[in-house]
């Protein structure tokens, strides 16, 4: 059996663009990031060093975003994904840990465009400024009533995830809020 | 509108992405408690108009708890503490003593 995303490669052009980012590995990793052993896990895993709080970091089979002061967001090759995990769980041992492939439990958007900023205030109460919320930043909001986190990889193209049981209706959100002539102009 | 910065993520988050969840401090009772004190941990709870102690949660954020110091007639923030704790930080209850003379202080 072949894995299909949430969104089965939709798409849609607006004043933003919103395209299905395929298949993606997630693992969500928890314990105590301060340790020496968990830094030694993430660059392992994905070649990137710990995140800084609010941070994504990338390396060269991976990135690794904060979400919490004890949980990262790890994001790998698909295809790798539980090897990583297995890799994790033997690197950490006994410390206290959790680690755990969740690649098909979200749903992962790439957002190409000028206007990510404004399209996605239109949904969230998170500052959307460049000041407060630079690249290289993740942030976790909520766009409507959805739990959602996005950041940018470069001025132009941003990358959004969410749960997948909600991935259409975010994904119909985004369309409707890029619907070309709803230009705000504000970022 | 209410704003509350988070001292787990360091956001400064809306309201909406919180959620709040009552009188912080209290002292639980639970089972093989007598009745007064199990009713007073189970229903009384400080009503001041003015300056309240908060448990609030970043829900949509960080997903963290922490406490929040506010008046719950003005909005006015007074700041927001680590939800590690028995009670508010000293430097807190003065800083809002010298905003609200009033003010009678922590009441538990
Ligand atoms: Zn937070």
């Amino acid at each position: 059996m072949s894995s299909v995303t949430a969104l089965n490669g939709a798409t849609s052009n607006g004043i933003i663009n919103v395209a299905d980012a395929g298949l993606m590995g997630m693992i969500t990793l928890r314990g105590d990031l301060a340790s020496a052993g968990m830094a030694k896990a993430v660059k392992a895993a994905t070649g990137s060093p710990m995140p800084a709080m609010r941070q994504i970091t990338t390396g060269k089979s991976g990135a690794a975003a904060w979400m919490s002061s004890d949980e990262l967001l790890l994001m790998v090759d698909y295809a790798d994904a539980d090897a990583v995990v297995a890799k994790i769980s033997k690197s950490l041992g006994a410390a206290h840990h959790l680690a755990v492939n969740v690649s098909d439990a979200r749903a992962v958007f790439n957002l190409p465009g000028d206007q990510i900023r404004d399209v996605l205030a239109k949904g969230s109460p998170a500052d959307m400024s460049n000041d407060a919320f630079p690249i290289g930043e993740v942030r976790r909001t909520r766009i409507g009533q959805l739990a959602v986190a996005f950041w940018f990889t470069d001025a132009q193209n941003a990358k959004l995830v969410c749960f997948r049981s909600v991935g259409g209706h975010i994904m119909r959100w985004l369309e409707n809020a890029s619907e070309i002539g709803s230009e705000v102009g504000f970022h | 509108m209410l704003s509350l910065t988070c001292p787990n993520c360091g956001i400064t988050a809306d309201e909406t992405d919180l959620h709040c969840d009552g009188q912080a401090h209290i002292t639980r009772h639970g089972a093989g408690s007598n009745d007064d004190d199990l009713e007073t941990y189970l229903f009384m709870r400080n009503n001041p108009k003015g300056v309240h102690f908060e448990r609030w949660r970043h829900v949509y954020g960080c997903g963290k708890w922490f406490h929040a110091a506010r008046c719950t007639m003005t909005l006015e923030v007074f700041g927001t503490y680590s939800a590690q704790t028995f009670e508010p930080p000293k430097a807190l209850i003065n800083k809002i003593k010298k905003k609200r003379p009033e003010f009678e202080g922590f009441v538990k």
